[in-house]
């Protein structure tokens, strides 16, 4: 037999849905078969008469009456949970309740309208659409994800690039901007080192590295690993160089990657060059053409590249004006026109080509290379071109070049009269058994040819005070007759780019380096340890709360993506 | 116009539409099309046989209430033998809660928009316990629609007529400001209303009947509910028909089946079975007693209120699990479906921002985010009347239905 107790609190006035969460809980309490709480008002008590819940007693209240009633098992659970009634009346107090995370972009930015990043890590189906609007909404790009169509990467990227902003990744795990780590980083000390990497380990080994030996990172910019790939050309590599270009906290930039091919290595290492200041390159696994060529520097692992670029940013003022060569003072500036290379020594031409293989094309020459084009007729040379004039088919029946000059003049003759050629790039080997005076023969060919126009020639002297040629001598001739001499051949070659490889331009617009410099505030997409790690650093983030588009499902989404066209 | 200009259309639309309390008047007389034997209900269309409890009752209802039948079984006999039509308040720029059941005899607030001139109709609000709405019918059910008819409805119309005008867009954005969301709460805006009639039925009614009616209207924390589901149905109307936009104009139940209708689309329902709420019940009742999600009071979320602007409401936050963080979570929510802000429903607790307004059917698709719809729970069987409160949201498919029919339509 069940017990009915009933309460009637006079005077009073609570919400019903209070009311009714009360009668809600009463019921849940042990031994409790039914609870009602309400005002007494007519309508209710009809209510509590309906539910078997009526008493003598709630009949006598009115609709300014707080109404408690249980029906229990016992007299004690009756009394026991009118006794929890103010217990259960007391509510909360402390406000809490999680904050809202936003859904959709759009909402993410009404919360942080400052975001200048997106960082994006959703499945990789769906990252290219979330980048898409991203751009849409003026954001730059930190995408995480991978399983990114090239296509989509390549206009991803020309997209952003047309907006002067910048999409480092897909498949991009690291970034440091301002001292802020983008997905995983390391914890560097901020410097004057830059880097832009298409390696994300790379990223992280050499800017630890810099930061052991005691230098610091201004900004490190991934760009993914597929950046340097033919068909996106290292657009965001471009950008990252450019703005470390023009961001005055960069002194010396670091750039790696896997090595690129030929027509994407000559695109970047123009774009390094253009940046102005000491650029290490480490291609992993390439052959490096020089440790330097004019103020690019190559490493050949990563830690190499950190030490380089920690010794150059300890000296980066004077290492730029170092750059110019102190005899080129017609000017560091590309002067264009076709490379005529002639030579007599086989592995000077040799390590030529392959120096320079990275920076001209195309690039004839009568050695092979792998991207080294043959020669169409031995006689006659086509662009740019270097010959070992030492090699099998130009010394039958006639002397090596080393001791008889007679075909090297009349070649010197041959290319100067080419207008589309702008340097000749010559050697000379002394030494015993080399011919007595090698200059007194090529410098008057030299200032022949320059008679009629100043066309540049480049002489690279092997040899030394003791050979019987006396090298001061050879020098001063060579001199006399216009040249530039230099005695080690990388300084040669690095004079042969500076006049004929036009830096290669930034893509326009630029990114406004003020990304870089301005706080980091960020809408984070996808993984949410990315967002705290933002937030652990100080950085202004907004972590939104991602999902599949339409469940994922492929008919809506292909509406919906077709809707916003 | 491409597809933003035609969403933003729609909801500027919505958004401006001045909705004023006209009058009130007879159903016959002043709703189109309303005429003897068509009974006007809640939701989308739907025939005898698939009806819930509750619209049932109130059909028989309405059908003895117009004297066209004598009992239950007479009324069941009329409509079996196909002589009654019905037809959704939808379809007649009329809207009413729960059942919805309208017929010609009934009297009705009469709203105009004045901005765009089209008008809204909805009955009244009968209060508490037994009603017509809920899908009851006995003699105390009738005998109070017969004293609303005959009393209370010509006083309101001598006193709406005697006021200047009632201007329910400011009645409804200051009910907001005082912890109305207006829909499942409207305390303030039924005093609110209160207060503004109270003069002129004094001035109107004999001083027993004046007292009479207000206090049928003062007791009723739900007085306002209608003229402000007709003032809803004014605004909706207004961004209604806006080619190639997929703002969501109506969303309604009725009892069986949850329907939108979509301002591009015409007058195309989509539809799917309605789901039971989500809720608190009244003592002695539990969700095995619900029915299924019932009533066109959901325009008024359509209109950019009620649940949506949840974080106004802070007092009814149980429905949302209980703290006002949560409360204001739920309208945050919304913001992300919907086009805009409103330009005059603002909410102190986010600094005065307008409610999230106009619900785009692209963003409710593409997020996987229905709209949060606050609602009474009727029960089942008809005339027991509401069980509870709480909170529902619509089935996914109408929105991706809708969509699939906008692709179709504008050759996406």
């Amino acid at each position: 037999m069940s017990v009915l107790k009933t309460e009637v609190r006079p005077g009073g006035y609570y919400d019903s849905i209070v009311l009714m969460q009360l009668q809600a809980a009463l019921a849940d309490l042990p031994g409790v078969e039914d609870a009602g709480a309400v005002m007494a008002t007519p309508e209710n008590r009809a209510l509590l008469e309906a539910s078997g819940l009526m008493s003598d007693v709630a009949v006598e209240a009115g609709p300014a009456d707080l109404l408690v009633v249980v029906r229990a098992e016992t007299e004690d659970a009756a009394t026991d949970a009118l006794s929890r009634v103010d217990g259960l009346l007391v509510r909360g107090g402390t406000g809490g309740g999680d904050d809202y995370r936003p859904r959709s972009l759009e909402s993410a930015l009404k919360v942080l309208p400052e975001a200048r990043w997106a960082l994006v890590s959703t499945p990789g189906r769906f990252a290219a659409g979330v980048a898409r609007e991203a751009l849409d909404r003026g954001l730059n790009l930190f995408l995480y994800s991978d399983n990114v169509t090239v296509e989509d990467e390549v206009a991803l990227k020309r997209r952003a690039a047309a907006d002067g902003r910048l999409v480092m990744g897909p498949d991009c795990g690291t970034a440091l901007i301002a001292g802020v780590g983008f997905g995983f980083a390391n914890r560097v000390r901020r410097g004057s080192i830059g880097l832009v990497a298409a390696s994300g380990t790379g990223l992280q080994a050499i800017s630890s590295h810099v930061h052991a030996l005691g230098g610091g990172v201004s900004h490190a910019i991934g760009t993914g690993g597929r950046d340097l790939a033919e068909e996106v050309g290292a657009l965001t590599a471009r950008q990252g160089l450019d703005l470390l270009a023009r961001d005055p906290g960069t002194e010396v930039i670091v750039l790696v990657s896997k090595p690129p091919v030929p027509s994407v290595a000559r695109s970047v290492l123009g774009a390094a060059r253009g940046t102005g200041k000491p650029v290490v390159v480490h291609f992993l696994g390439f052959a490096p053409p020089a440790r330097r060529i004019g103020s690019l520097y190559f490493a050949t692992s990563l830690p190499e590249a950190a030490w380089m670029a920690v010794d150059l940013a300890k000296s980066a003022g004077a290492v730029v004006d170092a750059e110019k060569d102190p005899r080129g003072e017609d000017g560091g500036a590309s002067a264009g026109g076709y490379l005529r290379g002639l030579f007599a020594g086989g592995t000077l031409a040799s390590e030529s080509l392959l120096a320079l293989k990275n920076f001209l094309d195309p690039l004839h020459s009568n050695m092979k290379g792998d991207t080294i084009r043959p020669l169409e007729a031995v006689p006659r040379s086509e662009f740019h071109t270097i010959l070992d004039l030492g090699a099998d088919e130009y010394t039958v029946g006639r002397l090596h070049p080393m001791i008889d000059n007679d075909m090297r003049v009349r070649r010197i003759a041959q290319e100067a009269a080419d207008p589309e050629v702008g340097l000749i790039l010559l050697d000379l080997v002394l030494g015993d058994g080399a011919h007595p005076d090698p200059a007194g023969e090529l410098a008057p060919a030299i200032a022949e040819a320059r008679r009629s126009r100043d066309l540049e020639f480049v002489v690279v002297v092997v040899g030394t005070d003791e050979d019987p040629q006396d090298l001061a001598s050879q020098v001063a001739a060579l001199e006399d007759s216009g040249a530039l001499v230099f005695e080690d051949l990388t300084s040669a070659l690095s004079r042969v780019v500076d006049r004929l490889v036009e830096v290669v331009p930034p893509p326009l617009p630029p990114v406004e380096v003020e990304l870089l410099s301005a706080p980091v505030v960020a809408v984070n997409i996808g993984l949410e340890s990315f967002s705290e790690s933002l937030a652990d650093q100080g950085a202004q983030a907004v972590h939104l709360d991602w999902n599949p588009p339409a469940g994922g499902d492929d008919q809506l989404m292909a509406i919906l993506e077709r809707m916003r066209r | 116009m491409d597809l933003a200009q035609a969403n933003h259309a729609a909801v500027e639309r919505m958004m401006t539409a001045r909705p004023l309390l006209k009058g009130v008047a007879t159903a016959r007389d002043v709703i189109p099309g309303m005429r003897d034997g068509l009974i006007l209900h809640a939701g989308p269309p739907i025939e005898w046989g698939r009806m819930s409890g509750p619209l049932r009752g109130a059909v028989i209802g309405a059908l003895l209430f117009e004297g066209l039948a004598e009992d239950e079984s007479d009324a069941t006999g009329l409509i079996e033998r196909g002589e009654i039509e019905f037809a959704p308040c939808h379809h007649h720029q009329t809207v009413g809660p729960m059942a919805g059941v309208t017929s010609a005899s009934m009297a009705v607030y009469v709203v105009e928009n004045v901005t765009h001139g089209n008008l809204a109709f909805s009955n009244l609000n009968e209060g508490y316990g037994k009603v017509l709405r809920y899908g009851a019918y006995s003699p105390e059910v009738l005998e109070k629609l017969g004293w609303m008819n005959s009393v209370m409805a010509p006083v309101l119309a001598d006193a709406l007529a005697a006021s200047a005008e009632l201007d329910l867009r400011a009645l409804l954005a200051e009910a907001l400001h005082m912890g109305d969301e207006g829909h499942n709460r409207n305390k303030a805006g039924s005093l609110l209303f209160l207060k503004l009639l109270a003069p002129h039925v004094a001035r109107v009614a004999s001083s027993d009947v004046a007292e009479e009616v207000l206090k049928f209207l003062g007791d009723n924390a739900l007085s306002v509910l209608n003229p402000v589901m007709a003032a809803c149905k004014a605004m909706a109307d207004a961004g209604h028909g806006v080619e190639g936009s997929t703002i969501v104009t109506a969303m309604a139940r009725n009892g069986t089946d949850f329907g939108i209708r979509v301002s591009g689309l015409g007058g195309d329902w989509f539809t799917a079975p309605a789901q039971v709420p989500d809720g608190l019940y009244f003592s002695g009742f539990s969700s095995e007693d619900a029915n299924a999600d019932i009533g066109d009071s959901t325009i008024t979320e359509t209109a950019g209120i009620g649940g949506f602007a949840m974080a106004a409401a802070p007092a009814i936050v149980t429905f949302v699990s209980g703290t006002p963080k949560d409360a204001v979570n739920t309208t945050m929510e919304m913001y992300e479906i919907t086009e805009t802000d409103h330009l005059h429903f603002t909410i102190p607790a986010l600094d005065f921002r307008g409610t999230p307004t106009g619900i785009d059917l692209r963003k409710v698709v593409e997020l996987g985010i229905t709209p949060r719809i606050n609602t009474g729970i009727a029960h089942r069987d008809a005339g027991i009347g509401q069980v509870g409160a709480g909170l529902v949201r619509p089935p996914m498919e109408v929105f991706e239905a809708a969509l699939i029919a906008y692709a179709e339509r504008y050759g996406v």
